[in-house]
């Protein structure tokens, strides 16, 4: 007998779109802070993005199956950036259960079967092949319309993805296959000529892909160069770019072109990409049996902007506080992938994580407590700190807070100072700190413009805020002399 | 990938209004554009690590220690003097309204303008008239 799909339509504190990495591990925070949520997926079963995507290759982030900590711990999440997180160590790190002997990094199967597993050991519920398909407002709730039905509640949860294809305005381009529609069958680029429209990780994951099945000729194309000269900020990633390798060596047919495409048209036998390198006198002409356009996503926001969602990137990302609600929408919030539209202060120009597993599993749980103390005033767990014991306590989370370590210079552990002492805030967006109020403490890993790793402590009092940037450890400890001593001094005014 | 109305919205502004098609094209691939609710700071008084911006829409305030001493708005540009000598701003820059703004992390700005004395000089320009008008309220 078929079981009953949960969350019928009706009436619902909250109500989380999307059954990916981002919504479920959502739902399990809102269900740890007991608010009352229904969680709707258009898919028929869990994992998201990851049920169709890498298209070709294994994932770019670590799974380290071999660390010094045990799987079981809070440590063990800097080790391996692709479980959901959990308070209960027997649902953690799920993802290296299903990843087969002598890899690092999860292929596509193995990231699903991961995400997969969560659901069932945490009990998440989701109502499957329910698609939310328009929305409305009604004094102050929301009303999600689905195919099932309408859902009405005081804060929707969008863990929508960004996996719609987007394609810029270059006449013809619609000639070509993006990303998505490209198919991973072995012969299908055997000895063709393909040219591939962008130079981000998907240009590079499919590039990497068709190399290996024997490619004639590729081209990948677009203006910007490809990120490289700054590993540790560029989202590229060295287990895609064989192309780029042989291209800068000189392989024969293969090359990574700096120059903006004009057109796409038919030729005698294929297509012909016209490109413009501003650096050069005449124009370039690439004949090609295929195109793809690896040109990009958008999160499918569907009727949102109408109603006054304001967005970024051509409309393809929602314009989102610190705490991913919507900038001009109330009570319009997104978790998972989307979250990267949060940038935070993106000092030195480093950018979040926020687009991966490793970093929205953090936002969720950040996003979970300020729905339930903000939205529904749950009182949220701020435990006393002892004063003597703050200093150990920032540098034991400078050591081992994944935190920290996963998205630097965007989460801070925070704590503040009040008439009852010193309370622990739990990890928030360092924005919201450094913009906040009151006197209190921020601990970050940040990045320096030389992409060294470095402590910075963000000291308020009297509403006069200070930053320290403390010197970077080789081996990356925190708990030392050195460190004890400056955070003792620069803390001193709080105490 | 930079759709054809950022491309448009860079052509009408100042500091790019020599810069033909490809260029103002690839100018549009080289900054990220961010947007700010309406109060939300932009650039931190005494906080290291901004980027340079240039207003696209919406209005800005410069507030030091507290007070507001004058308002940006489309086509302005600010965080090229952080940028440029590596010390922290000394003012906030706050969002008024809504506040879109295209925007070039710090390290990279030396390099942007190298590449394009024009725009250099529609910043030289823009910074002398800032100067005068600052030696004249003194």
């Amino acid at each position: 007998m078929e079981l009953a799909k949960p969350f019928p339509p009706g009436d619902y504190d909250v109500v989380v779109i999307g059954s990916g990495p981002g919504g479920l591990q959502t739902s399990y925070f809102l269900h740890r802070l007991k608010v009352d949520h229904a969680v709707l997926s258009a898919d028929d079963g869990p994992g998201g993005m990851f049920r169709r995507f890498p298209l070709f290759e294994r994932l770019i982030s670590w799974t380290h199956s071999s660390a010094d900590v045990s799987r079981q711990s809070r440590e063990y999440e800097s080790h391996d950036q692709n479980s959901l997180v959990a308070d209960e160590p027997e649902l953690r790190a799920l993802v290296p259960q299903e990843i087969s002997e002598g890899h690092r990094r999860p292929a596509r199967e193995e990231m699903e079967a991961g995400l997969r597993a969560f659901t069932e050991r945490a009990e998440v519920a989701v109502r499957y092949g329910c698609r939310w398909e328009s929305t409305t407002q009604q004094d102050d709730r929301l009303v999600l319309v689905t195919e099932d039905g309408e859902y009405r509640c005081r804060a929707a949860v969008f863990a929508i993805g960004m996996t719609d294809p987007w394609v810029p305005p270059i006449p013809g381009l619609e000639l070509s296959h993006h990303y998505v529609h490209v198919e991973n069958a072995p012969d299908r680029y055997r000895d063709r000529r393909v040219v591939i429209v962008g130079k981000r990780n998907s240009a590079f994951e499919v590039g990497e892909g068709i190399v290996r099945q024997g490619v004639r000729e590729l081209t990948l194309v677009s203006p910007r160069p490809p990120d490289l000269g700054r590993l540790a900020r560029s989202p590229l990633r060295p287990w895609y770019l064989t192309p780029y390798d042989e291209h800068v060596r000189g392989a024969p047919g293969r090359y990574v072109l700096n120059a903006s495409v004009e057109r796409v048209e038919r030729g005698a036998s294929g297509y012909l990409v016209h490109a413009n390198d501003p650096t050069r006198p005449e124009p370039l002409v690439l004949e090609a049996d295929d195109v793809i356009a690896a040109t990009g996503f958008e999160a499918r926001l569907q009727d949102l902007p109408a109603l006054g969602l304001a967005t970024v990137l051509d409309g393809r990302l929602p314009a989102l506080s610190p705490f991913f609600e919507s900038l001009t929408l109330p009570g319009v919030f997104f978790a998972g992938n989307v979250t990267q539209a949060a940038q935070g202060l993106r000092k030195h120009g480093v950018a979040s994580v926020s687009s991966m597993v490793c970093g929205f599993r953090y936002n969720a749980r950040i996003l979970a407590r300020h729905l339930a103390e903000t939205v529904f005033g749950t009182p949220i767990e701020r435990p006393l700190v002892e004063p003597d014991r703050v200093v150990a306590y920032l540098l034991s989370e400078l050591d081992r807070a994944p935190e920290l370590a996963m998205q630097k210079g965007y989460l801070a552990r925070v704590l503040t100072v009040d008439s009852a002492g010193i309370r622990d805030e739990g990890i928030l967006p360092l924005e919201a700190f450094v913009d906040g109020e009151g006197d209190g403490v921020a601990v970050t890993l940040e990045f320096d413009v030389d992409e060294e790793i470095r402590p910075v402590l963000y000291v308020r009092r009297r509403a006069v805020l200070r930053e320290t940037v403390l010197p970077p450890h080789p081996l990356r400890k925190y708990d030392a002399l050195a460190y004890r001593e400056a955070l003792d001094e620069l803390l001193r005014p709080l105490s | 990938m930079a759709d054809v109305a950022v491309v448009d919205r860079l052509a009408q502004l100042t500091l790019f209004a020599d810069l033909r098609w490809p260029e103002l094209e690839a100018v549009a691939h080289t900054f990220d554009e961010d947007v700010f609710g309406a109060g939300q700071r932009v650039l931190r008084q005494g906080i290291s690590g901004g980027a340079f911006y240039v207003i696209l829409e919406g209005e800005a305030s410069v507030v030091i220690d507290g007070q507001e001493r004058s308002r940006l708005g489309r086509g302005d540009f600010f965080g090229e003097i952080s940028a440029l000598t590596g010390e922290v701003p000394i003012a906030d820059i706050r969002a008024e309204t809504l506040l879109r703004c295209l925007t070039l992390p710090g390290p990279q700005l030396e390099t942007f303008l190298l590449e394009r004395p024009t725009v250099m000089l529609r910043m030289l320009q823009a910074e002398a008239r800032r100067l005068r008008d600052s030696n004249r309220w003194n």
